[in-house]
């Protein structure tokens, strides 16, 4: 176990190594200087090389990418080319919280819906709701939420006004990029646990459990409920990949300062200190927490280690 | 209920066997992909999304060359127009034809998937069977260079390649592709190290074929279905990628249409005018639930651990 998880440790470093080095010489490449070209144009020559020099960028593209390198290991993203004067890392984490509620809320509520309706429907396998659910989670993975977003600021916020159509500030504001973010969430559970609970149910010990007189409810809550649950763990890293795409859409559409948006922003503005910390932080995530579901679902299913030994 | 010890023996007779009889196939042998179509027919769902497909193949096709519009002509006196008669789906901002706009953006849509899922079969077929065929430190390194791949979100890197390189179909297609090989890679990898080790594979080497027979014979028609089905998976989601990508603003760009041009154009005026999105919303969701379905549907009848 130790030396698995040694190992997978040892990967996400060098994927981040690789996507680091990727994105520093692809930026690099990038048409242009990150000023405002027409200011910058104007500029004498020597405010122009001063320019330069403030944010390294006079200097051989090697020495840079190691000093980028450097930087980074003390958690320096370096400078933002758009908001001047602040820290790439001040800029993320300043915009970060929208994000973070976001996400979690979709999360929550995607797990809360798509569970609840994909237990039913294995349990009432073949019944209206069981169709409900396919439904839905064909439709969950097939319309782009960037559609689901718009016709919910359309219909919800601005026909019906219920809640705000977008920008930030109370609670409220948070509910439909939330509902919209969740919705791919939702299918994606429902689908899975569906599938593994029609699964679990054509098992002999549920069987056992009916014959030895348990009622249904116990026999759906503590043999078939408990059992399907565990794979779950293993569409996390899908669902982060889902959400992670969503929210830079959703974010967009809804005017939420998270950091879905500033991308988004920061793509647009050509601002690439701030395009590369994003990308470092976004893929940091995104392989942490595949490492970590990968070890979790190791340490609760232990078939799984025994296949991940098997393979050496 | 009479016991048979009680019947007279005369009333027996031996039955004839006949040696010929008995290797006898009464069914004609099918292909494959025979019996997946058979079983795939049975299938209402699946054959209903196969038959919507292909009429979205053919108006995406056909449609710009039926239409007495052009898809870039642009008609200041006519601009937002209601669906009617002159204009089945209404007019743009620019007064130009949304029908016509629609199934040209439809066309685009399905090239970039169609080629970015070439690539995928392309790369990632090669590079899987190479690796699975080779074995030993060739395995091991080119699993290696995988499992690091893996690990890398694709669509941030397909974003900065958007941004690296010059705006095109081109461009899009490529940017997915570089990523998109790498789950096809390894399905077929899996399933030819699967096939290697089975006794009809053994069998055929003891019967002296050569590998190269084996290889074409034996295990790539063995390994057809699950490029099938991964394709059809593919599609999808490249279609949803370029969606996304001309949505937040880097992929194609106007007076090109794809779809995703078109929804983020119909987001624009979406206020009042929600036709213009709606529409290309209602295409792109037809053919993303289709594909599912369709996909669905060809796993349960190739796959065989599915029948039952």
């Amino acid at each position: 176990m130790g030396k698995y998880i040694l190992k997978r440790i040892l990967y996400l470093f060098i994927t981040l190594l690789i996507i680091i080095t990727a994105t520093f010489f692809l930026m690099k490449r990038l048409p242009g200087t990150p000023f405002d070209s027409e200011r910058f144009s104007q500029m004498p020559p020597q405010q122009q090389k001063q320019l330069l020099e403030k944010y390294g960028l006079d200097q051989p593209v090697s020495v840079q990418y190691l000093k980028y390198l450097n930087n980074l290991i003390h958690g320096d993203l370096g400078v933002s080319f758009f908001y001047t004067g602040r820290t790439v890392k001040d800029v993320i984490f300043g915009r970060i919280w929208p994000s973070v509620l976001i996400g979690l809320q979709a999360v929550l509520l995607g797990l809360a819906v798509g569970l609840t309706l994909g237990i039913i429907a294995a349990w009432k396998h073949n019944s209206g709701i069981d169709y409900f659910t396919m439904i839905l989670a064909v439709l969950g993975v097939s319309v782009p939420n960037f559609v689901v977003a718009a016709l919910l600021q359309y219909y919800v916020g601005l026909k019906w006004g219920i809640l705000p159509v977008a920008f930030w500030g109370t609670w409220a504001h948070s509910v439909l990029p939330s509902i919209a973010l969740s919705f791919g969430a939702t299918a994606m559970f429902a689908r899975f646990i569906r599938t593994e609970m029609l699964d679990v149910l054509e098992q002999d010990y549920i069987i056992t459990a009916r014959a030895k007189g348990l009622n249904q409810f116990q026999v759906l809550m503590a043999h078939a409920v408990r059992n399907s649950i565990i794979p779950v763990v293993t569409i996390l890293g899908p669902i982060v990949v889902n959400l992670l795409t969503g929210s830079l859409a959703v974010e967009s559409i809804f005017s939420v300062p998270g950091i879905g948006s500033l991308f988004v922003e920061s793509i647009k503005s050509n601002d690439y200190a701030t395009i590369m910390g994003l990308t470092i932080f976004y893929s940091a995530f995104y392989i942490l927490v595949v490492m970590i579901v990968d070890i979790l679902y190791s340490v609760i299913d232990p078939r799984i280690r025994i296949q991940g030994n098997k393979d050496e | 209920m009479e016991n048979y010890r009680d019947l007279p023996l005369e009333l027996f007779e031996k039955a004839e066997v006949n040696l010929d009889e008995k290797e006898h196939i009464a069914k004609p042998s099918l292909t494959a992909f025979q019996d997946g179509w058979i079983r795939l027919k049975k299938n209402k769902a699946a054959v209903v999304s196969l038959f919507i497909l292909i009429l979205i193949f053919l108006f995406a096709v056909f449609g710009p060359i039926f239409s007495s519009y052009d898809y870039a002509k642009t008609d200041y006196h006519h601009t937002f127009q209601l669906p009617s008669r002159e204009h089945i789906f209404g007019t743009d901002q620019f007064g130009r034809d949304q029908f016509a706009r629609i199934w040209y953006g439809t066309r685009i849509s399905l090239l970039i998937a169609f080629a970015a899922a070439c690539l995928d079969i392309f790369v990632g077929v090669t590079y899987g069977a190479v690796s699975a065929l080779a074995g030993g430190k060739v395995d091991a390194v080119m699993q290696r260079i995988i499992e690091i791949l893996v690990g890398i979100p694709s669509l941030i890197i397909i974003i900065l390649l958007m941004m690296v390189m010059p705006a095109g179909i081109g461009t899009i297609i490529i940017a997915m592709s570089i990523t998109g090989w790498v789950n096809m890679a390894r399905l077929v990898r899996a399933q030819i190290l699967k096939l290697k080790s089975q006794e009809f594979v053994l069998a055929a080497r003891i019967l002296g074929t050569n590998s190269r027979k084996i290889i074409l014979k034996h295990l790539i028609p063995n390994t057809m279905g699950v490029i099938v089905i991964n394709t059809m998976f593919t599609i999808p989601s490249a279609i949803f990628t370029e969606a996304f990508l001309s949505f937040i603003g880097i992929g194609l760009s106007e007076p090109r249409a794809s779809l995703g041009v078109l929804i983020n154009n119909g987001y624009q005026v979406l206020h009042n005018f929600p036709h213009l999105l709606i529409y290309p919303a209602i295409v792109i969701v037809l053919i993303m639930v289709c594909f599912s379905i369709l996909g669905d549907g060809l796993r349960d009848a190739l796959d065989p651990r599915m029948r039952k």
